[in-house]
């Protein structure tokens, strides 16, 4: 279908709709088709965020709004005053930024059931630059009251969380990636918002990971763990509200703590989980870990991962800094 | 309906209650200003007929029910004329009348803008100008996928045109043929800064929301008759495709002179003295001259 090389970038960008961004429209289907009052909202990237699929279910339920982000915003709030449950989605930098105030304002002070969705977050979108990267995003959303923040590690995870927010009152910021996510967890996984999920405990060192650093984080600490070495691992999907008992049961059980999130390590899950260890105190040593309050480079995301130590190698050589070998 | 037969629908008993009402508004809100001690009297008075109408003609409404899923929705961009709102919801029963006697004390849920989650009858919160437009249009949607063919009426200041989002929610308005969406601009012609042509021109107005694709009527924004049979003959007019823009031309400040000569008033205080004298100005005027 193209002339383009099956190992180029391009290519697998065009062939891969999968996993989590055919999950999106996936899962909306079904729960249309369970008969919830789901509709989907998009600011033409329907084709990129896989809502497409969704679509052509449920012509009459995928509302466009053009290039007009904070349009879809506030309409996709007025959408849910009616009764409905409306999923916006547009790249998180738009989304979290451009339309910060319309989520804070119209969503959230309205408590509506509004379901945002930012996608290629964080540095994702590798070469397209700045204006395409969302790496404040973490860090906008959850300063904003009564918003609760999730960032599912890969497909099964945001499904199963799209599930979950069908019973959730109020509004929420899904921040997912590209579609490329490595596969973390099976199909039968739990889920609960809120609700931290430890894969392992280790008394020389914790990572506490979101997103799409928690495949990468687990390769790491499982080649870790492999060498003998006592570290954990914690899937903080949802950033807020933070499941602190799980951050300060790892601070009691760990001589250090690492947070990996692809977000600027100011605000986002690093600070999140600083604050709760400023609260507890006398807590051990925690490393942020993520970009470093930086604008980042151009590259592939693959590239990008690297350059910045957030793929598994990365990691793993940060966790090996703490643990002093 | 002919526009004739509206307009001889329309008794002489009803528009004495439609004037009765704005005059009403203009008294409460002096009132409720005088608890908070300070508020936006000038650009509440420059609304309160088109409250009036709305709420004792145009809207379908329920009494005592304020979440009927299928009530004509009520929204306003300029917020900040909430407190002209407030008694007129009371007055629906939508929430005890003595809400309105600790207006913006503390813990009360009328504030100088109108909260949906703690005023009940409120069918959106705002306060930020531009947003208004943009969710009534998700409220039209919204009732389209439902098959709920209600109104969405949108209140917007006519320095809120400035504001980039309601051009964005207007070409969408027109894209999606929402007819049940009026957006009424009270076209006040003043802003904080000043004479909003001097602070920011707007004109042509009516063209612009034309050539957005939206069917456009003006209106004297005081002339409660006009602005009744209008909306009525809007409600009628179920061939109509295109969402409807209504420029109300209106006085900030009316009903009092020196506020409608001055200003400063959009956001201010008066006296005691003074509120007797304006309070006796309003009820002799009783309604439009």
């Amino acid at each position: 279908m193209s002339a383009l090389s099956p190992e180029s970038w391009q290519y697998r960008q065009l062939n891969a709709r999968a996993p989590s961004l055919s999950t999106l429209a996936d899962t909306l289907i079904e729960l249309a088709e369970a008969g919830h009052p789901v509709v989907a909202c998009t600011a033409d990237l329907q084709y990129s965020n896989g809502l497409i699929g969704f679509a052509r279910r449920f012509p009459e339920r995928l509302l466009q709004f053009g290039i007009s982000e904070q349009n879809m915003v506030s309409a996709a709030a007025g959408i849910a005053s009616t009764g409905l449950m409306p999923f916006a989605a547009t790249f998180a930098s738009y989304l979290a930024l451009l339309c910060c105030e319309q989520i804070r304002t119209d969503c959230a002070y309205t408590a509506l059931p509004v379901r945002l969705v930012g996608h290629h977050a964080g540095i994702a979108l590798g070469f397209y630059g700045t204006s395409h990267h969302a790496t404040e995003d973490l860090a906008a959303m959850r300063s904003i009251a009564d918003l609760t923040v999730v960032a599912p590690a890969d497909g099964p995870q945001l499904a199963a969380a799209i599930r979950a927010s069908v019973s959730h009152p109020g509004p929420i910021y899904f921040r997912i990636s590209r579609g490329h996510d490595p596969v973390v967890y099976g199909k039968d996984l739990s889920f609960e918002i809120g609700k931290a999920i430890t894969h392992f405990e280790g008394t020389e060192l914790t990572v506490l990971a979101c997103g799409t650093m928690v495949s990468p984080a687990l390769q790491a600490v499982n080649a870790l763990r492999a060498a003998g070495r006592s570290v954990g691992l914690i899937d903080m999907h949802t950033i807020k509200p933070l499941d602190r008992d799980a951050v300060i049961a790892a601070a009691r059980g760990s001589r250090a703590l690492l947070t990996v999130e692809e977000h600027n390590v100011l605000g986002g899950l690093g600070g999140a989980v600083a604050e709760v260890l400023a609260d507890l105190g006398g807590a051990p040593p925690l490393r942020r870990h993520g970009i470093q309050d930086c604008f980042s480079l151009i590259a592939p995301p693959t590239h990008l991962y690297q350059h910045y130590r957030l793929d598994a190698a990365g990691i793993e050589s940060v966790a090996r800094e703490l643990l002093g070998s | 309906m002919t526009a004739a037969a509206l307009s001889n629908a329309l008794t002489a008993e009803k528009i004495a209650l439609l004037k009765e009402r704005a005059t009403f508004v203009r008294t409460e809100t002096v009132r409720l200003i005088a608890i908070a001690k300070v508020g936006h009297y000038s650009s509440t008075f420059s609304c309160a007929e088109i409250f009036s109408v709305l709420y004792y003609d145009a809207m379908r409404l329920s009494r005592g029910n304020p979440k009927w899923p299928e009530r004509d929705r009520f929204l306003m961009g300029k917020g900040h004329a909430a407190v002209g709102l407030y008694p007129l919801l009371a007055d629906w029963g939508f929430f005890p009348k003595e809400l309105l006697d600790g207006y913006t004390r503390l813990g009360s849920p009328l504030g100088d803008h109108p909260d949906m989650r703690l005023v009940p009858g409120v069918d959106f919160s705002s306060g930020s100008i531009g947003h208004a437009l943009s969710a009534g249009l998700g409220m039209v949607l919204g009732g389209r996928v439902q098959k709920l063919d209600f109104d969405v009426y949108v209140l917007l200041g006519d320095g809120e045109m400035q504001e980039g989002q309601v051009w964005a929610a207007a070409m969408a308005a027109a894209h999606h043929k929402a007819r049940n969406l009026v957006a009424i601009v009270d076209r006040n012609r003043f802003q904080l800064d000043g004479q909003i042509e001097e602070v920011m021109g707007i004109e042509p107005l009516a063209d612009k929301w034309r050539s957005f694709g939206w069917e456009v009527h003006e209106v004297d924004g005081h002339d409660v008759a006009a602005l009744a049979i209008l909306l009525r003959r809007l409600k009628a007019d179920l061939a109509r495709e295109r969402p409807v823009c209504v420029i109300a031309h209106t006085l900030k400040g009316k009903g009092v002179k020196f506020m409608e000569t001055e200003p400063g008033w959009h956001l201010g205080y008066l006296a005691p003295e003074d509120e007797a004298r304006v309070l006796a100005e309003i009820t002799a005027g009783g309604g439009p001259a």
